[in-house]
């Protein structure tokens, strides 16, 4: 066995996700539940592609309206001004602090977008079979559940700004329509990288070992 | 280590890639990397249980207190205003965004509640081996609400609020925020410094011994101390 690559589903065990007991699963459709912890097991995890996909394209669909629709609406005595999430990055960029410009600019455009592609690619780069590049997809992955959460930055902006901003009639900050979008791309995408199976990644190099050996 | 320290140590599958290794016994503070994907499969932090145990003891206070204090106060032309963490997801709710004003409570004040507490519970019951099986659903629940408490997020959130609303308004930073702040730091201390490993050799399990011939390593708990 020295040198070659033996993973558990190769080897015909299934390893708990939740306590990382290894076990003989029941049968090949359903393995059963765990001795120990008593979670599902899951060879992969079940629909794993499907419902991937079915999460960052719902997420994609939300992330048109939550960067076009105002996130928070300023009223004045006499001005109404709406306020997208770039409309925020602008302003924030306009009054000399730039650094926070750039954060929210990143945490709030460029993650969920960077999510929404980084997904779609390696999911696309499963269905295919993609046979190189196990450390980078593997690496890409790992960075997408670490920032995931960075992007509800915009949802707080949005909550703590309308709750303290309400001197009636002076001045107050209203939600916008555009914040429950971006909260549910924050959400489902969060979602899809907790759905995405990291293991499809490395199917493909075993296979190959298998053809080699 | 030797070959045949190494073997005595149970079997595992690396959850990013499935590769089947045996990791070695850890010295203090040493962490075990897959050797395909370089995963960390496992840490041995100094003292797994007890230490958790005393930071979230002391993150469920400062909990308390981060929910209870006002976050910031605000003045403007001789008006005043003042904000909690559930102040804020109210204002959102009576402003009719209540899906998120949902969301906010969630990952301002149930999540880190219910990790926390289930943390506790997991923790206190580990004091006396061996831990009845509902300890181990605790933990998997716990560990589940772990990314969805957001105060690190939340609080650079409040930051890039207060620096828009200064160029309005004086805003001072409240006894809520500094608790706050401090979450931010205990919670993650309280995931170093555990091993869930720990708990799971110690617990109960949930179908018995009547399945133990169907393990690929069935002395994994003998072994694994
Ligand atoms: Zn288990
Ligand atoms: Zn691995």
């Amino acid at each position: 066995m020295s040198g070659a690559v033996v993973t558990g589903a190769r080897a015909g065990l299934v390893s708990c996700e939740t306590c990382k007991l290894l076990t003989r699963p029941v049968n090949a459709e359903h393995a059963g539940h765990c001795p120990r912890c008593g979670a599902t097991l899951e060879v992969r995890r079940v629909q794993s592609l499907q419902r991937t996909w079915a999460l960052i394209i719902a997420a994609a669909i939300c992330y048109i309206p939550a960067n076009l629709l105002p996130v928070m609406v300023s009223n004045t005595f006499a001005t109404s001004d709406a306020e997208t999430i770039m409309g925020g990055v602008v302003y924030l960029y306009s009054s000399g602090s730039w650094p926070l410009a750039l954060i929210v600019l990143v945490a709030s455009v460029m993650v969920p977008l960077g999510k929404l592609l980084a997904l779609g690619y390696l999911l696309v780069s499963v269905q295919r079979g993609m046979a190189g590049s196990h450390h980078e997809r593997a690496r890409l992955f790992r960075i997408v559940v670490f920032i995931g959460r960075w992007s509800m930055l915009d949802v707080f902006v949005a909550t703590f700004t309308v709750a303290l901003v309400q001197l009636q009639p002076l001045m107050s900050v209203l939600p916008g329509a555009g914040v429950l979008f971006f909260a549910a791309v924050v959400v489902l995408t969060m979602l899809a990288a907790e759905t995405f199976d990291p293991r499809l990644l490395w199917d493909s190099a075993t296979d190959m070992e298998k053809q080699d050996g | 280590m030797s070959d045949a320290a190494r073997s005595s140590q149970p079997l595992m599958a690396c959850q990013e890639c499935d590769l089947l290794q045996r990791i070695p016994v850890l010295p203090v503070g040493g962490r075990a990397r897959c050797a395909r994907c370089g995963f960390v499969l496992a840490a041995r932090p100094r003292d797994p249980l007890e230490l958790p145990l005393v930071l979230t003891l002391t993150a469920l206070i400062v909990f308390v207190v981060a929910n209870a204090m006002p976050l910031m106060d605000l003045s403007a032309v001789g008006r005043y205003a003042s904000t909690t963490i559930l102040g804020g997801a109210r204002q959102m709710w009576l402003d009719g965004e209540r899906i998120t004003a949902m969301i906010v409570v969630f990952c301002a004040v149930i999540a880190p509640a219910l990790y926390l507490l289930m943390m506790l519970a997991v923790l206190l019951a580990a004091r006396r081996p061996p831990l009845p099986h509902w300890s181990g659903e605790l933990l998997r629940w716990g560990l589940h609400m772990q990314p969805w408490a957001m105060y690190d997020v939340m609080l650079l959130g409040i930051l890039v609020a207060l620096i828009k609303i200064a160029q309005l308004a004086t805003v001072d930073p409240g006894v809520g925020l500094f608790a706050m702040g401090l979450l931010a730091l205990l919670l993650p201390a309280i995931s170093v410094t555990f091993d869930a490993r720990e708990v799971w050799k110690r617990v109960e399990w949930k179908h018995g011994d009547d399945l133990a011939a169907a393990f690929a390593d069935g002395n994994y708990e003998e072994r694994g101390r």
